[in-house]
């Protein structure tokens, strides 16, 4: 009778464990964005290439993925070469949203006018995306990142899916893994575009 | 290649650790096992012990410093350093980065732990050589899986190639000299508290749960317990004047994962105090050591596996999650069945009468044991839900508070009953000419104190009124033994002074907890917001250039009844490295009040206006000075001369007590 007394803390402890267990097979990272299953926020910006704006009304009837990025990003560079043999392999179209380019440093000698913001912008860019490879179909200019709070955005990188409704359908925090693309994003793409 | 040697030294470490992990304790296995081992052989394997842990913490150091000099000297060469520093970095920060990021705060960990069995195997000169055998085997065990764990799972050792150019910098919300010290002070509590679990499974092993084993531990575990006290301190003053909210409690997991040993080890202190002076709750007290330990280890588990998220989580991999787990399965497994075996054998329960100091340590023990529960469940809820399948929820602040404050409230109470009467039987009228003038006088400090700040609620009378009766039974207790003769002990001062010490954060937390104001403004050039007799007014902003971040600074006057008092310069930084903005609050701390400024964005308009938080947080610099005096505490009680003095050694037993009888 009093020997079982004693076991209380082990069995207590191996209840414990059951529950740590099946904690560790859910990802903490994992936050139900609660953007899932909601129309994607609205915008007009302009593009890297032209003086084009993109909004994305312009992709309904689409399945695209909508990334977000920027040259000072040192974990999208990592995640760059993934997203350019995707892109290729894929053929799902890519649009990037280059988020706050121009940083508090680059206006360290005197603020810039929103022209030449526009300008270093799209240079840098072009530059990094010359270098790096450019999976995306067109990149759109996130200056003051006011898009980026709408689309609640962490940290750079992150990754939405969008479905012909112009609903968002997925969302990754932190760099895509080839793996990530390969068994989620790209089953339900495919069967986001066969719904359509 | 210095950065290779380190490696290699990891790697010789976990050897050794095996060995020190394996061969004394067998070398102690009682003489009815293993009779055909030489006794000779068994003798040397056990005299291994002492050498293999300063062997093992020598290798550890080596590895340890390598990477410090890959950090110091910038090798961006080394896939961690890369990770967590930059050329531009301060030196400090360099140095402290190492413990920035997952490999290296195990590798920390597993230094502090070759520290600790090292100060055993240095300081017990007094205890027989089999016990010391047992307690550095465990230690050597647990070494054995963290350089496991450190070497398969998360290696800071490794190379990329070809080298980086510029490393990506160190988390901006860690660059600041509370991250320099508070996590190796954490994590010695965390660490230390190992030695005490040690002793309780030497002491399970060895059939003996004694006085002696008590005397030796106690000692141990107020030290360990002193390092925590003052690494949740540091953490909590950390997130207050760092992260901006003006918080310095959240109740996040892994401030509840330091705090859940706190408590444990705040229980198990006063047990083992009473196991040492009457001989009782055997059981209970090697409980409490193992969970002590154990929730040290639960708390690197929640930390370092990700399985709750939490601003702390910077490594989320589920092999290391996987591996935690299943060492804390086998270490706490393991103690707990060794527990359930052995203590029923070796615990033979005294006799308590109800009023006595046994009773009020043992309830002591009970509330506290209870709150950790408290605490546990409120952490671990939210992944039990998410287990079953029931969606993310978070348990927030106002589940802790609720909890929490009725288990505190009693505990506190009894602090002072239970420091006034006798051992073994009291009488309650006897402590009754002790206890009548603190009770007074902390009516008259709770009354005067609620006039003073001019609120009046039952809560802010109750809170003074516990914190001001601890707080004056100490100093009453305190004058009455100075007037006896008679060397005072270092436990006794010790014992006031970390009393005395709980007293003022309980008054601290009150007071900050009842009479703060927190007010968010808007704020352009000139503007004034007034809060009690303070006037904030913002007189400027200009730019900050620091060595790898540029910032904004206000500049806030602070007037008080029209007389300027202080200039505030509150800053949000940018740092090159990071797109997230930083916050450094301006604080100007008082005796009895701190001012709190701290600048948010820049807002759009005609004229250009910032959001501010401004905050009067009156009582703020108690919870400091309260953790502060505690520790001090601590460390008077760890140092008392009575745990110097080898009368330890007399009554020794054990297979292989007539070589030892010597030491």
């Amino acid at each position: 009778m009093k020997r079982r007394f004693f076991l209380i803390p082990l069995v207590f402890f191996v209840g414990l464990l059951i529950f740590l267990g099946l904690g560790l097979r859910h990802d903490p990272r994992e936050i139900p964005s609660p953007l899932i299953n909601q129309a994607a926020p609205a915008f007009d910006l302009p593009t890297l290439t032209s003086d084009q704006r993109f909004s994305p009304k312009d992709y309904l009837g689409r399945v695209w993925i909508f990334n977000v990025w920027a040259t000072w990003c040192v974990a999208c560079q990592a995640e760059h070469p993934v997203l350019v043999a995707f892109a290729k392999s894929s053929g799902l179209p890519i649009v990037g949203l280059s988020y706050k380019e121009i940083q508090p440093q680059d206006e360290e000698k005197s603020p810039l006018s929103l022209e030449a913001k526009l300008t270093l912008a799209r240079l840098r860019s072009r530059v990094w995306l010359g270098r790096h490879g450019d999976p995306y179909q067109l990149s759109v200019l996130d200056l003051d990142g006011k898009v980026g709070i709408d689309y609640g955005v962490y940290g750079v990188p992150e990754t939405y899916l969008i479905d012909p409704q112009g609903v968002i359908r997925y969302k990754h925090i932190g760099p895509m893994s080839s793996e990530i693309l390969a068994n989620e994003v790209l089953p339900l793409a495919r069967s986001l575009q066969k719904g359509s | 290649m210095l950065v290779e040697l380190g490696h290699f030294a990891l790697m010789l470490a976990l050897m050794v650790a095996l060995v020190q992990g394996v061969l004394p304790l067998l070398g102690t296995v009682s003489g009815t096992h293993l009779t055909w081992l030489p006794h000779s052989l068994r003798w040397g394997w056990v005299r291994l012990a002492r050498a293999s842990t300063f062997l093992q913490w020598g290798l550890v150091s080596f590895a340890f410093f390598t990477l410090e000099w890959a950090f110091l000297h910038n090798d961006f060469s080394v896939a961690y350093v890369v990770e967590h520093s930059n050329s531009l970095l301060p030196k400090p920060y360099q140095f402290a980065a190492l413990w920035g990021g997952h490999e290296g705060s195990l590798l920390l960990w597993v230094f502090l732990l070759g520290f600790w069995s090292s100060a055993v195997a240095f300081f017990s000169r007094s205890l027989p050589l089999s016990m010391v055998a047992r307690v550095l085997g465990v230690m050597g065990l647990i070494s054995f899986g963290f350089l496991c764990f450190i070497l398969s799972t998360s290696d800071p050792f490794v190379r990329v190639f070809p080298p980086a150019m510029e490393g990506r910098d160190l988390n901006p919300l860690l660059q600041d000299p509370g991250l320099v010290i508070h996590p190796p002070m954490l994590y010695m509590g965390y660490v230390g508290m190992s030695v005490a679990f040690a002793f309780a499974i030497a002491a399970l092993l060895a059939g003996r749960l004694d006085a002696a084993w008590a005397r030796w531990s106690r000692p141990w575990t107020v030290i360990a317990w002193t390092f925590l006290s003052l690494g949740i301190g540091l953490g909590s003053w950390w997130a207050y004047y760092e992260l901006g909210w003006g918080g310095w409690w959240f109740w996040d997991p892994v401030e509840n994962a330091s705090l859940m040993p706190w408590l444990i080890g705040t229980a198990l202190i006063h047990s083992l105090m009473v196991t040492e002076k009457r001989g009782t709750f055997k059981a209970w007290t090697v409980l409490l050591a193992i969970a002590s330990f154990s929730l040290s280890l639960l708390g690197t588990f929640l930390v370092r596996s990700g399985v709750l998220t939490s601003v702390h989580a910077f490594a989320s991999d589920p092999a290391r999650g996987i591996f935690i787990l299943v060492f804390l399965a086998l270490v706490v497994g393991s103690s707990l069945s060794l527990f359930a075996w052995r203590a029923p054998q070796v615990a033979q329960g005294g006799f308590v009468n109800l009023v006595s100091r046994e009773t009020f340590l043992l309830t002591n023990s009970i509330l506290l044991c209870v709150a950790t529960l408290a605490v546990l469940l409120g952490t671990l809820y939210p992944l039990v839900i998410d287990a079953l399948g029931q969606g993310k929820l978070s348990v927030g602040p106002p589940y802790f508070n609720l909890v929490f404050a009725p288990i505190m409230v009693p505990l506190i109470f009894i602090m002072v009953p239970g420091s006034l009467l006798r051992w073994r039987e009291a009488k309650l009228q006897d402590i009754l000419p002790y206890v009548w003038a603190p009770g007074l006088g902390a009516c008259v400090v709770s009354v005067s104190l609620c006039a003073w700040m001019g609120s009046w609620s039952a809560g802010v009378l109750g809170g003074f009124w516990l914190g001001a009766w601890v707080a004056l039974a100490g100093v009453q207790q305190m004058v009455l033994r100075l007037k006896r003769p008679g060397r005072i002990g270092g436990s006794f001062w010790g014992m006031q002074l970390a009393h005395l010490g709980l007293a003022i954060v309980v008054m601290g937390v009150t007071g900050v907890k009842s009479f703060e104001v927190e007010r968010d403004v808007r704020m352009g050039i000139g503007d004034e917001v007034q809060i009690q007799a303070y006037t904030f007014k913002l007189i400027g902003m200009q730019d900050v250039k620091g060595p790898n971040y540029q910032a904004v600074r206000a500049r806030v006057q602070v007037l008080k009844n029209g007389q300027e008092v202080k200039t505030m310069l509150p800053e949000k930084r940018h740092y090159y490295s990071s797109a997230m903005p930083m916050t450094e609050a301006a604080i100007d701390s008082g005796f009895l009040q701190d001012l709190y400024v701290s600048l948010g964005d820049a807002l759009q308009g005609d004229t250009p206006q910032w959001s501010m938080r401004v905050y009067y947080k009156p009582f703020v610099p108690w919870l400091w000075v309260g953790v502060l005096v505690m520790v001090l505490g601590g460390f008077l009680a760890a140092l008392d001369r009575r745990y110097r003095v080898g009368y330890a050694a007399s009554n020794a037993q054990g297979v292989l007590s007539p070589q030892t009888a010597r030491a």
